[in-house]
C-alpha cells in the first residue's frame, strides 16, 4: 500500500507529532508498505529518503504554544506537487486543524484521506474551528478520523459533530525498558527526571523547580536530571546557588540518551500546566520502569488511569509537588507497585499493536483502483452528475 | 449615469451563484464520500460473512454450533439490502455466542490453521466496526446540509438522497478480542 503521510509541524524540531509521524512511517516500512512525508523543514542532510521538506518552518503562537508551522500559497504548491508525484492509496494528515500543512494537505486532496487529532483546543480557536465553512467543507472530506486520546475525542465529537476511532500513540516499548540509567545516576540520595522544552512554560520546570529546594530539605542531596532544549537560564535564576550542583541541564539528546535518561531517575516528574493532549511521554518513563509524579491535567490522569499507575498533584501547585514527590520516594511498597501498573498500562501503547490498528483503517477506507488526487475546487457546477443521477 | 440598480443586482447574483455552487460542491464530495464508505462497508460484512462461513465448514467445531455459524453467515451473504443491518446484527449476536461458549477458541486456535482464522475473523470484525462508523459519520455530515433551508427549497442535492445511517449489532466478542493484538 503506498501512503502518504503529511506532518504539520517541523522535521528537525522533537515534537510529540513529529516524533509520531516519524515512528509511524518506519513502523509501515517494516511492514512493508511505501511510505512519503511530507513535513516542515529545510535541512535536507539529515532526512531519511522517504521525506520531503516543504521548506522553512514558521515559529507562530498557536494553542497555546509556539508551534512551528507552514502556510500560505508557496506551502500550499508544494502540497499540491507531492500529491501529485506520490500517487497514494491512502493519504495520512495529521492534526488537520493546525494551520500547517496537515491543514493544506486536506483541502488540496480527494479520495481515501484518514486524519488524526492530535490535540484538544482552546476556547479561541473552537470557535473559529466549528463556524468556519472552508475549514468544514476540508474535514468534510476525511473519511476517516482517528483521535489519540479520549480528550482529543471529546474535542471532535462536540465541535466537529460525528465520532472518532480512538487509538492512542505508540511507543518502542522495547527501546525504553532495556535502557540502562547514565553512569553514576540516580546517586545515593535519589534523583527527579524532567523532559521537555525548558523555556516552555506550559511544560511546567518553573513549578518543579520552586519546589525543588522543599523536597532537597526532605531529602538533602537530591538530584535533578533536565532534560530539552532551549534556554536554561530559568535554572539559574530560580534555583539558589547552592543547590545549582545537584542540577544537571542536558540539552537536546539522541533517542538513546532520552531512554537512558528516563531510566535514571527515582522517579519521572511531569509538572505541565496546560495544553497537553497525550502523556507519551509518561508512558515511555512506565516502560523505563521509573514511578511517574505528573500534574492532574486531562490527559495524564487518563494516561495514569486516574492516579492508580502513578502519582498526580494540581497543576502548577509547587508545594503540592514537593509533597507529592517526597511521600512517594519514602514508600517502596508504592514505588514497586506503581513500577508494576506502570508495565502492564504501557502495552496498549506498544508500537506493533497500534501500527496494526492503524493499518486496519487504512485498508477499510482504501478502495482498490482509487487513488488519492488532487481537489480542483472547481466542483461538479450546479448540475453535478452525482447528484443528478441519484444514488445507486 | 452609471445603473446602480443594475449594479447591485448583478453582484447579488454573483455572490448568490458562488455560494450554491459551493455548497453543492460539497454536497457532491460528501456523496462521494458517502458512496465509498458504503461499498468499504459492504466489502467487510462480506469478508467477514465469508470468514464465518469458513469456520462452520472448517469442522472443528461441533454440528450444532456449524450449522448456527453457515446458516447465518448464508443469510447474511443472501440478505436483502433494507434488510441487511438487521441481518449482518444476527450473524454477529450468532458468532459472539459460538465463540465465547467455553473451550472454543482453546480448541479452534490450538491448529495453526485454526489460529490464523481466529486472527482474520478478530481483524474482520474490527474492520466492520471501522467501516460501519466511518460510514455513518459521512451519512451524519451529509444529512446536515440536506437539512439545510436554502438546500431542500432549491432542490439543491437534485435527486441524490442520504440513505440511513446503518444501525447494527457489532460488540465484539470477548474471546477474539484477545486475537486482536496479534498482526493480521
Amino acid at each position: 500500500m503506498r501512503v502518504g503521510l503529511v506532518c504539520p509541524y517541523a522535521w528537525d524540531v522533537p515534537s510529540g507529532v513529529a516524533i509520531h509521524v516519524k515512528d509511524l512511517a518506519e513502523q509501515l516500512i517494516a511492514l512493508g508498505h511505501e511510505v512519503a512525508v511530507l513535513a516542515p523543514g529545510d535541512e535536507e542532510a539529515q532526512t531519511p529518503p522517504y521525506v520531503t521538506l516543504a521548506g522553512r518552518a514558521v515559529p507562530v503562537p498557536f494553542n497555546g504554544s509556539i508551534a512551528r508551522v507552514q502556510f500560505g500559497p508557496v506551502s500550499a504548491s508544494r502540497v499540491r506537487r507531492w500529491l501529485r508525484e506520490g500517487e497514494f492509496d491512502v493519504l495520512h494528515v495529521h492534526s488537520p486543524v493546525s494551520p500547517s500543512l496537515g491543514m493544506l494537505a486536506c483541502w488540496s486532496a480527494i479520495g481515501p484521506i484518514v486524519a488524526t487529532f492530535h490535540a484538544s483546543f482552546d476556547r479561541h480557536s473552537r470557535t473559529m474551528w466549528a463556524s468556519s465553512w472552508m475549514l468544514q467543507a476540508t474535514l468534510e472530506k476525511v473519511r476517516a478520523r482517528i483521535a489519540v486520546s479520549e480528550e482529543a475525542r471529546r474535542t471532535i465529537v462536540e465541535h466537529l459533530g460525528g465520532d472518532a476511532v480512538l487509538i492512542p500513540n505508540g511507543v518502542n516499548v522495547e527501546r525504553f525498558s532495556h535502557a540502562q540509567p547514565l553512569p553514576g545516576w540516580p546517586g545515593e540520595s535519589g534523583a527527579l527526571v524532567f523532559l521537555g522544552r525548558v523555556d516552555e512554560p506550559r511544560k511546567g520546570l518553573p513549578t518543579l523547580l520552586e519546589a525543588f529546594p522543599r523536597i532537597d530539605a526532605d531529602r538533602p542531596g537530591v538530584r535533578l536530571l533536565v532534560v530539552g532544549p532551549g534556554e536554561s537560564d530559568v535554572v539559574r535564576e530560580m534555583l539558589p546557588a547552592r543547590l545549582l550542583p545537584q542540577v544537571t541541564v542536558l540539552g537536546r539528546v539522541d533517542d538513546e540518551t532520552k531512554a537512558r535518561a528516563l531510566a535514571s531517575g527515582t522517579l519521572y516528574v511531569a509538572p505541565h500546566t496546560r495544553g497537553e493532549s497525550f502523556g507519551i511521554v509518561l508512558i515511555e518513563a512506565m516502560a523505563a520502569h521509573t514511578p511517574v509524579v505528573a500534574s492532574d491535567i486531562v490527559a495524564f490522569r487518563s494516561v495514569l488511569d486516574n492516579g492508580r499507575a502513578g502519582q498526580l498533584f494540581p497543576a502548577g501547585d509547587a508545594s503540592a509537588l514537593a509533597q507529592s514527590v517526597c511521600s512517594l520516594m519514602a514508600d517502596d511498597a508504592r514505588m514497586t507497585q506503581f513500577r508494576e501498573l506502570g508495565d502492564v498500562a504501557v502495552g496498549q501503547y506498544d508500537w506493533a499493536r497500534v501500527v496494526t490498528r492503524i493499518v486496519s483503517v487504512y485498508q477499510t477506507v482504501a478502495v482498490p483502483g482509487e487513488t488519492v488526487r488532487e481537489d480542483d475546487w472547481h466542483g461538479p457546477g450546479l448540475f453535478a452528475s452525482r447528484l443528478r443521477r441519484g444514488n445507486r | 449615469m452609471v445603473p446602480v440598480g443594475w449594479f447591485v443586482v448583478v453582484v447579488v447574483l454573483a455572490v448568490l451563484g458562488l455560494y450554491f455552487r459551493g455548497v453543492v460542491g460539497r454536497l457532491d464530495r460528501l456523496h462521494l464520500r458517502v458512496e465509498a464508505a458504503l461499498v468499504a462497508l459492504d466489502v467487510q460484512l462480506l469478508r467477514r460473512s465469508s470468514l464465518v462461513r469458513e469456520l462452520g465448514e472448517s469442522g472443528w467445531l461441533d454440528p450444532a454450533s456449524s450449522l448456527l455459524l453457515v446458516d447465518a453467515a448464508g443469510q447474511a451473504q443472501r440478505a436483502a439490502a433494507g434488510d441487511r443491518p438487521r441481518v449482518e446484527g444476527e450473524l454477529t449476536r450468532t458468532l459472539r455466542a459460538v465463540i465465547d461458549q467455553p473451550d472454543v477458541i482453546a480448541h479452534v486456535g490450538a491448529s495453526d490453521l485454526g489460529h490464523d482464522l481466529l486472527v482474520e475473523l478478530a481483524s474482520s470484525c474490527e474492520r466492520v466496526l471501522l467501516a460501519r462508523r466511518f460510514a455513518n459519520d459521512a451519512i451524519r455530515a451529509a444529512t446536515v446540509i440536506h437539512r439545510r433551508w436554502i438546500v431542500r427549497t432549491l432542490r439543491l442535492a437534485g435527486r441524490a438522497k442520504v440513505p440511513d445511517s446503518f444501525e447494527m449489532d457489532d460488540a465484539p466478542s470477548a474471546g477474539l478480542a484477545r486475537f486482536e493484538a496479534t498482526r493480521p
